[in-house]
């Protein structure tokens, strides 16, 4: 518990840091966030230019694609903001400097996760919460207590389920520091296939984001249920509930395969 | 002719630099092909919807997925071609050096270029597209003639490519930081040249505006000559004359800049 601790201070202190000095050229800060912004809310125009010519995608309204959307971008928008920086991992690896990173009296998994702490990346946090602001306006959701209680619950187990990626992407470019472009088809790949629904894709790769890298529960699972809608592949309705295990799982899976990852390097002596 | 021998020596050597990282080019095929695979289903959902939206086919609409992923990196489509270090070598002020080569500074960079793009069409564009055709229905044509004339539609594409992503890169001369606009670049990019959406899927007006615009040669006019659905000459036309504009805007521009440039010795 001692470590975790530990980690988390170590994290808060790198990332307060990279703040200040981020804000030191606000003009840039403000410009990038922007940027952040923009880019990221192409996704959504693309959609928007779709339902401009059809009423329905694979039988799901704009105001509920919109909630898949914005359930999919904000967590995703978290776990890039909190450690996205860590697909920078393989770049560390080739020109030497993790080893820096070892010596140090600190958790190597904070440092590498608060390095280079970028704010800008609220621009896609905040670009996911309007659509999703705009979906919770236009859906039509018999709310209850429970399904109110389970909004914040699917962001933040949406939001460790997408950290639990970037860790295990990290952990392997240790192996392969070239290849860490392959993160990115699980990455930015994983949170572009959760802006759609699910009935638009092969069964069988749902059945691989459900059963293999379990994304269906960052959105689709739980969204299914809060609209009333039939669950993936035919689940019972309980599995709606079960993100926060998946999320505890994946986390504790990526950081074993960080721990193995960490142990097998080898610097490269530059 | 000795200038041509310098400009194909550097060439070759873009292609090569980008040869030695195949570590990288295969994530990059294999990331492409997960991006080509969700699109190619929302494209099907989206046809499946409206067939013959926008004048193309299931099996139009599919190919074309798979043409964006195989041209997104041959044609730097959102960035990431040789002006990343070309804004690099502004920035430092290596480019002090590259003027007083014995070669002219736009031919150079584009040479680089072309290399590279060579490479990442045949390293990482074809595995893409060819897995897209064995495992989804694709319209592919059955004339050599239109696939000769898609290969000088997409060559022209890389003009035009180049032509953007040079000029971008000049800014730096002005801006000494190129991050907000390679990331401004980058937006128009990817939605002004159809990778986004096909632009004849776009409704009215925008439509009509993004279709004119240089970014549509890089993408929705190779893929509709692919395709079968533009006129090869009159494409060749709209993609020379922007590829033109935009490098003598180019010179222009560098005739300017490279006057501000003043070398401190040390």
């Amino acid at each position: 518990m001692g470590g975790v601790v530990d980690g988390l201070r170590t994290y808060r202190m790198i990332a307060a840091m990279w703040m200040r000095s981020t804000m030191a050229y606000r003009t840039s800060f403000v410009m990038t966030t922007f940027a952040n912004f923009a880019v990221t809310a192409l996704d959504f125009v693309a959609i928007l230019l779709m339902f401009s010519r059809v009423d329905e995608l694979g039988g799901w309204p704009l105001s509920e694609v919109a909630f898949l959307y914005g359930l999919s971008c904000v967590s995703f928008g978290l776990a890039d903001l909190a450690i996205g920086s860590m697909e920078r991992l393989g770049q560390r690896v080739r020109d030497g400097t993790l080893d820096t990173l070892l010596v140090r009296p600190a958790p190597v998994l904070a440092q590498v996760a608060a390095d280079r702490f970028g704010l800008r990346r609220l621009g896609r946090v905040t670009q996911g919460a309007l659509v999703l602001g705009y979906a919770l306006l236009s859906v039509d959701i018999g709310w209850t207590p429970v399904k109110v209680a389970l909004m914040p619950v699917i962001l933040l187990s949406g939001a460790g389920i997408f950290c639990a990626v970037f860790v295990a992407g990290a952990a392997f470019q240790f192996v392969a520091q070239d290849a860490s472009e392959v993160q990115n088809a699980f990455t930015y790949g994983g949170t572009t296939l959760l802006q759609y629904p699910p009935t638009v894709f092969g069964q069988e790769l749902v059945r691989g984001v459900t059963f293999v890298l379990p994304l269906a529960f960052v959105n689709w699972v739980p969204a299914a249920y809060l609209l009333g809608r039939p669950l993936p592949l035919g689940m019972p309705r309980w599995t709606a509930f079960v993100s926060p295990l998946v999320a505890v799982a994946c986390c504790a899976l990526a950081g074993l395969a960080w721990r193995v990852g960490l142990r097998s390097y080898r610097s490269t002596g530059s | 002719m000795g200038s041509a021998r310098l400009y194909a020596a550097v060439a070759a050597g873009g292609l090569k630099r980008y040869a030695t990282y195949r570590a990288a080019t295969a994530a990059g095929v294999f990331t492409n092909t997960v991006f080509g695979l969700i699109l190619v289903y929302t494209y099907l959902a989206l046809w499946d919807e409206r067939p013959h939206l926008g004048g193309y086919d299931q099996a139009q609409a599919v190919t074309y997925v798979w043409l964006g992923q195989a041209l997104l990196a041959a044609l730097a489509i959102g960035g990431g071609g040789v002006e990343n270090e070309l804004m690099e070598r502004i920035r430092t002020g290596d480019i002090a050096t590259d003027l007083y080569r014995p070669a002219d500074l736009q031919l150079w960079w584009l040479a680089a270029d072309v290399g590279r793009a060579l490479f990442q069409l045949l390293g990482r564009g074809v595995i893409p597209f060819v897995f897209g055709a064995l495992v989804f229905p694709v319209a592919l044509p059955g004339s050599w003639v239109t696939w000769a004339a898609f290969l000088v539609s997409v060559a022209l594409g890389m003009a035009v490519g180049f032509g953007i992503r040079y000029l971008v890169a000049l800014l730096t001369f002005w801006l000494m930081d190129g991050t907000g606009v390679t990331h401004m670049a980058m937006l128009v990019g990817f939605f002004c040249s159809g990778m986004v959406l096909p632009l004849n899927v776009f409704p009215g007006a925008l439509g009509e505006v993004v279709r004119m615009l240089p970014w549509s040669a890089l993408l929705q006019k190779p893929a509709d000559v692919l395709l079968g659905e533009a006129d090869p000459w009159s494409t060749f036309a709209f993609q020379g004359a922007w590829a033109v504009v935009l490098l003598v805007a180019g010179r222009l521009v560098q005739s300017v800049a490279t006057r501000r440039v003043v070398v401190q010795g040390g």
